[in-house]
């Protein structure tokens, strides 16, 4: 699997999400800058990490999703090129145009940051096939701007659309129907608030996270 | 010459800041405020000339989210 992580300044999950990758293809992602104007040929996923990229100035993740780097990411995303965005991802992602609706701010005001329940909405995509519809998993969060919002109509047509993937199985951070992580219409962008990077091994103390990887390895090696 | 960009959320958008500063000022005995919403104000420093449409285009694609906030210019001559 050919991959790149994207590294934005002041992001700090970039490498968590390199080692995932690393861990389960067993070949490194190439790490590329956010200043970069194009890809590196061939790529079987395009990775965009958490962690308050640009300080979260402005929003969460709208400095990042204007970077050059994301127009060659958009090119991408239109080609077919499977895209997963984590937490500050997901709200990159969504800045971007690439997913539908907004995150804001957590609906408590708190930073949440624990394990939480997942109930697994869709498990046709390349993301998440290696789970099983209405599955409950437990992947971690840690956010302050979590709370999925979109207007009635768009949230119909996601949900209607089968592009809810996960939604949350406990209240978290106010989300609009619980949505923990949204599919693009064609199905190869994924953006969650989740970090399934956090928990891909024992050590861990779960490994709800490693199945994301190893569908996403299976899909493109198929 | 410069531009006030005001952007505020939209109508019906959940506003947590502004539902905690509420309380706070409930909390300090000011009673009735009926609603308290909070947004920003972002300042441009801009070259003259420079078009309403330029403008414009700096809030739809930066400055304001268009899902979920509003924006509004206020041109200021020197």
């Amino acid at each position: 699997m050919k991959a790149a992580v994207l590294v934005f300044p002041g992001s700090n999950c970039d490498r968590d999400l390199a080692v995932a990758i690393r861990e389960v293809s067993s070949v490194d992602p190439v790490m590329l800058w956010h200043r970069e104007t194009s890809l590196p040929d061939g790529l079987d996923l395009i990775a965009v990490p958490g962690g308050f990229s640009y300080g979260d100035y402005l929003r969460s993740g709208a400095m990042a999703a204007r970077s050059p780097v994301m127009r060659a990411v958009a090119d991408a995303a239109a080609r077919g090129v499977p895209v997963l965005g984590v937490c500050n991802g997901f709200q990159v992602l969504t800045e971007a145009g690439l997913l539908p609706g907004a995150l804001m701010r957590n609906a408590g005001l708190s930073f949440v940051c624990r394990d939480v329940a997942l109930t697994v909405e869709n498990a046709q995509s390349a993301f998440t096939s290696r789970y099983a519809a209405g599955e409950t998993i437990h992947i971690p969060v840690a956010h302050h701007d979590g709370n999925y919002t979109a207007d009635a109509a768009t949230l119909d047509r996601i949900e209607g659309e089968g592009r809810v993937a996960f939604r949350y199985a406990e209240p978290v951070n106010g989300s609009a129907r619980g949505i923990a992580g949204v599919l693009n219409d064609a199905g190869n962008v994924l953006g969650l608030m989740p970090h399934p990077e956090r928990v891909i091994e024992p050590a861990h103390g779960r490994s709800d996270g490693r199945r994301l990887f190893e569908g996403l390895l299976e899909t493109v090696m198929a | 010459m410069k531009a006030r960009i005001y952007v505020t959320l939209k109508n019906g958008v959940l506003d947590p800041q502004g539902k905690a500063v509420h309380h706070a000022l409930d909390g300090l005995g000011f009673a009735g405020v009926a609603d308290v919403r909070v947004g920003k104000l972002i300042e441009l420093e801009l070259a003259d000339g420079t078009s309403p449409e330029d403008i414009d285009g700096m809030c739809r694609k930066l400055l304001a989210n268009t899902v979920i906030e509003n924006y509004r210019i206020e041109q200021v001559e020197p």
